[in-house]
């Protein structure tokens, strides 16, 4: 009876501690909306994280699209061929790119590179007391740090994916032509004649949504850093852990509402 | 004019403002000496509203600092923190100038970048230190553009976190000279938070003593040598025994 106690204490303390987490990042996820809509504004900051965080991930996105694209036409081809369907692998290489991996995976990929710098350098901005250094200079952090973060990333992640998208249908193109024996006229009409305007609006949106998660998760970890280097380790594991999670529910959650 | 009205702040169970009084007149240095863990920096933090206190008044100039709109309750502030807490991704002069190039009553920068190398010409540094990075200077140099950035916008108080801390005996000096010039000099209101009795000798014209989330001592830096308390005569002394019990 002890031990079955103990269990219950254990998970009901578990479940308390999460839902007070979903409060506490709920509210601060409205405080930074807010922020982004009231004066004043910083425009320079958000500039300058459209560069780190949409230029900067260019490189990582579009490897990742490309290499994505690559495999999904030969996975699609060897399944197509089996029911001999294999006409259909420009059209699902581009539907699956665009609706599905362009934007889930483009959102990981940024949430690791992304999440971890922006709470790395939010924590240790906490630890080491700039974020009170900043109040003392009558400069809100939620609206200098916090709110051009979000801001951007949320721009910044369709532009990402958008490009990723197009990068992964030239991996498919790459192989289907190369390797798999597509006509490169047949290839490239197919893969424009099944696709939907739908379909790229929701992928869009989808990274929208994840680049508004990415930007949160970094910025609420790093801002409630733990002290000393661990505290900031530990924001930084739990901004891209959390961030990656968020992007795969939420994914769910807009597949479904986009379906 | 600060005056500060049975403070209390509490971290959990543990007490760490058990009702503190006190009030620093306008044009004062005043120091807060104590122990590691006896509330300076909350009662600093208390004070500038970067921690929220569970009871008592602290008044501004006469005006209860909850009750004044932040902006313009922080921009009478400049405050010197323990280690700078220099931005790194701002260059010298940007960290300097940082309040005068933000809020509503930002002015250009180019004359803001000129009040800062004014500024860093005041705490000894030379103007192409402006064009530097935090991390590119010493923790002399750091500490120096930090009150460079305190004193910024000529403000009427400025707080002062372990100005010392981590020099070595003879840039301390430096420090506590430049501090003393600046604030006579500004007829600011200072408040300077130490362990370092060579600052408080430099500093000071008012000494309190906190233990124990109280004021222990408070007085003249005139008596502070003289005084019988023996808490603040161990803390003087740095002895072992005494009534502040040490873990060892």
């Amino acid at each position: 009876m002890k031990v079955f106690n103990k269990l219950l204490r254990s998970i009901g303390s578990s479940v308390l501690a999460f839902c007070s987490s979903v409060g506490r990042i709920v509210i601060f996820a409205l405080n930074a909306i807010l922020h982004l809509v009231r004066p004043p504004f910083y425009g320079r900051e958000v500039l300058s994280q459209l560069m780190q965080i949409g230029f900067y991930s260019l490189p990582v996105v579009g490897l990742t699209a490309l290499f994505t694209g690559a495999a999904l036409a030969l996975q699609i081809y060897s399944g197509g061929v089996r029911f001999s369907a294999e006409s259909v692998v420009p059209s699902i290489v581009a539907i699956g790119m665009v609706r599905e991996l362009g934007p889930v995976l483009g959102g990981l990929m940024v949430a690791g590179r992304v999440s971890s710098s922006i709470a790395a350098e939010l924590g240790t901005m906490r630890v080491t007391e700039q974020l009170d250094a900043l109040v003392t200079l009558s400069t809100d952090p939620m609206k200098y740090l916090v709110a051009p973060r979000v801001l951007a990333a949320t721009i910044a992640m369709p532009i990402l994916v958008a490009v990723g998208d197009t990068i992964g249908i030239l991996g498919g193109y790459l192989v289907g032509t190369g390797r798999l024996g597509f006509n490169s006229n047949n290839y490239l009409q197919n893969t424009v004649d099944f696709m939907e305007l739908e379909d790229i609006t929701s992928g869009l949106a989808k990274a929208a949504v994840f680049g508004f998660i990415i930007a949160l998760m970094g910025c609420y970890h790093g801002y409630n850093s733990g002290r000393g280097a661990q505290g900031v380790g530990k924001a930084t594991i739990n901004a891209v852990v959390s961030a990656s999670v968020m992007i795969l529910a939420a994914n769910y959650v807009l597949t479904e509402a986009f379906f | 004019m600060i005056t500060v009205q049975n403070l209390h702040k509490k971290f959990a169970a543990n007490t760490v403002l058990n009702g503190i009084d006190m009030q620093i007149e306008k044009g004062q240095s005043m120091a807060i000496i104590g122990g590691s863990g006896t509330g300076k920096s909350v009662l600093l933090k208390c004070i500038l509203g970067l921690e929220t206190h569970d009871s008592g008044k602290i008044f501004i100039n006469g005006e209860e600092s909850s009750k004044l709109d932040k902006n313009k309750f922080l921009s009478n502030f400049g405050m010197l923190f323990q280690n700078a807490a220099l931005f790194d991704s701002l260059s010298v002069w940007k960290n300097v100038a940082f309040r005068l190039t933000q809020g509503p009553n930002k002015i250009p920068e180019k004359q803001a970048k000129d009040i800062a190398i004014e500024k860093l010409r005041r705490v000894g540094l030379t103007p192409d230190v402006g064009d530097k990075f935090p991390a590119e200077l010493s923790g002399g140099m750091q500490k120096r553009v930090g009150l460079a950035r305190a004193i910024a916008a000529n403000p009427e108080i400025i707080f002062f976190d372990e100005p010392t801390t981590g020099l070595d005996p003879i840039m301390s000096g430096v420090i506590n000279e430049l501090i003393r010039e600046i604030v006579v000099e500004m007829g600011a209101t200072a408040m300077t938070i130490t362990h370092d009795m060579s600052s408080v000798r430099a500093i000071a014209d008012k000494v309190i003593m906190l233990h124990n989330g109280r004021v222990q001592w408070s007085g003249d830096i005139k008596e502070l040598e003289k005084s019988q308390n023996p808490y603040l005569n161990q803390f003087l002394k740095g002895n072992a025994e005494g009534p502040i019990e040490a873990v060892r």
